[in-house]
């Protein structure tokens, strides 16, 4: 049953990520790659990391894929010529595709033969999150917390780039919008007639 | 149930499971048709009027004669539509919204630590917190593959919409996992097992946090609505500006699957706060322990009951909120998203984890 399960999903895999790169539409490549990520969860359920599963499917398709579509969707980018442009490092592809290629027949070759029998995805714990979080943040803390500096850094970097003040743009103040009263709005008249204000 | 499943075998294991499956669907979908036409009358009452009331005694078939309307009319696919995505998206819609059931218990299980659920996941919460998650993609694809302006603008809304209050969700859930010490929901329901002061909304068993949990119930609410695309936070439909958002080309069976998604969702998310915050089927009074281990089906039943009685609470308070509160600007959303509703879950993380490490009775 599981072996079953597993070819299926693994087709599933290569064949969505295959069609990353065949597909015309780029919009379409994204929806590809959500279902690579999407079979690659289910690949890790089969294995017993069901946190790992679930935390790449709320990370990588819930929230990068999303942005990943945003941006395709709103670029209005010529794929075609960039395509063409791209034939001209061909040679570079094919070095990395063999360099690929070779390292996954190394760890198939040498590595264990056989991941899926003898393969703990919860060693020392009840349940794979709890196995995670007893090494994440005892053994590798500093590592953990220097990841998310990085990220910090990183999203420090990318509101610098693109905050410009400009100090033309009306800006709205919540507060004063809701302490605002009637009183302040307007004031009540009563002209004679034919005199006006 | 898990156990009992593997027992049964190879061949009657997985049969059972599919039963499960397939009662599931049938109650939810006879439900979603009766809470439709409740949503809609409670809607009508609010504005002094009579609601459906044509078809069958009280407008109760009301639902079904849409059903039926819905089918038999022609599926229109727009000129320059992207055909296979434009269809696959209502049908994603609905069939996540179905997946999510999978993982909510219903009613405790005969024997203690046990309930009615198909399958018991330990990361139950992250389970549906991720399906959730996907829920924006049936939308954002919809509006994208109608090739017309107001769908795509109502997608992108609702894209940046869902995607903000994912955040304060995932923290809110966060403080209950710290709580409890686990994701799996049917431990989240036993935790508050004990009558009405020790559901999280309260938290008498753990007291000062009260301060704490009412607002993150509050919070998870209005991130709800927000989350299901509801009044006051319709925004990615609000028919004035966009006609009708996302929906706009879509018609007949398509649109109905969008609608039935978009209604499972309300239901699964007042599931949800049943679950995580009103002690799931625990009714608010604790019934004795030898009872329960004398009447154990009694008990199960009794649980079915008051978890279907708090999620039509919630429900016809979603529909309360759809009728009472005028629809928000899209930036007052946003602000209400990450400014208010980000910081104060955060800071509520912080404080129960705080009295979870110094103060908490559990290990």
């Amino acid at each position: 049953m599981a072996v079953f399960a597993f070819y299926l999903i693994a087709a599933v895999v290569l064949v969505s990520a295959l069609a990353v790169i065949m597909a015309r539409n780029p919009v379409h490549s994204v929806l590809w790659l959500i279902l690579a990520f999407f079979s690659s969860a289910g690949l890790l359920v089969l294995i017993g990391a069901e946190f790992l599963a679930m935390l790449l499917v709320v990370v990588y398709v819930g929230a990068v894929a999303v942005l990943f579509l945003f941006v395709v969707m709103m670029l209005d980018v010529d794929f075609v010529e960039l395509k063409r442009g791209t034939l001209r490092y061909w040679p570079f592809a094919v070095l990395v595709g063999i360099i690929f290629a070779a390292e996954i027949v190394l760890a198939s070759v040498i590595g264990t033969a056989d991941l899926a029998s003898n393969f703990d995805a919860s060693p020392g714990a009840d349940t794979n999150a709890e196995a995670i979080g007893q090494v994440m943040y005892t053994q590798y803390l500093l590592l953990f917390q220097m990841a998310g500096v990085i990220l910090l850094v990183a999203m420090v970097g990318a509101i610098v780039l693109t905050l410009r003040h400009r100090p033309e743009t009306k800006r709205q103040n919540i507060a004063k919008q809701t302490s605002r009263r009637r009183s302040d709005a307007y004031e009540l008249k009563d002209p004679t007639p034919g005199q006006g204000i | 149930m898990s156990n009992y499943v593997e027992s049964l075998g190879q061949f009657w294991g997985p049969l059972l499971v599919l039963g499960q499956i397939a009662l599931f669907t049938l109650v939810l979908l006879l439900s979603i048709a009766f809470l439709l036409l409740l949503d809609r009358k409670v809607w009508a009452a609010v504005m002094m009027r009579k609601g459906p009331n044509v078809v069958g005694p009280f407008g109760l078939m009301q639902s079904f004669a849409d059903f039926g309307k819905f089918l038999l009319k022609e599926i229109v696919i727009p000129a320059g539509a992207n055909k296979t995505v434009f269809l696959i998206a209502p049908i994603l819609t609905c069939t996540l919204a179905f997946a999510a059931w999978a993982a909510i218990p219903v009613a405790p299980g005969t024997a203690s630590g046990t309930s009615w659920v198909i399958s018991n996941l330990n990361v139950g919460v992250l389970y549906l917190f991720a399906i959730s998650s996907l829920g924006v993609y049936g939308i954002i694809m919809g509006g994208w593959a109608s090739n017309s302006k107001y769908p795509f603008l109502g997608a992108l809304r609702s894209a940046a919409q869902m995607v903000s209050y994912e955040v304060s969700i995932g923290f809110v859930i966060v403080t209950v996992i710290l709580l409890v010490g686990s994701m799996n929901l049917t431990d989240i329901v036993n935790a508050q097992e004990g009558g009405i002061w020790t559901w999280h909304a309260f938290s008498f068993q753990h007291f000062p946090l009260i301060i704490v949990m009412f607002p993150m119930f509050i919070i998870f609410f209005v991130s709800a609505l927000a989350e299901t695309n509801r009044p006051p936070f319709d925004l990615p439909e609000a028919e004035s500006e966009l006609v009708a958002g996302y929906q706009v080309e879509y018609g007949s069976t398509p649109y109905l699957l969008f609608m039935l998604g978009e209604y499972l969702n309300i239901v699964l998310m007042c599931a949800l706060m049943t679950i995580l915050f009103l002690g799931g089927w625990h009714g608010p009074f604790a019934l004795g322990e030898e009872f329960v281990r004398d009447h154990p089906f009694v008990n199960a039943f009794a649980g079915l009951f008051w978890f279907m009685f708090k999620i039509l609470f919630l429900f016809i308070m979603f529909a309360m909120v759809k009728a009472i509160v005028p629809r928000y600007r899209y930036d007052q959303l946003m602000r209400l998203g990450w400014k208010i509703f980000l910081p104060t879950s955060l800071v509520a993380v912080l404080i129960v984890s705080g009295y979870v490490a110094y103060l908490g009775v559990q290990s």
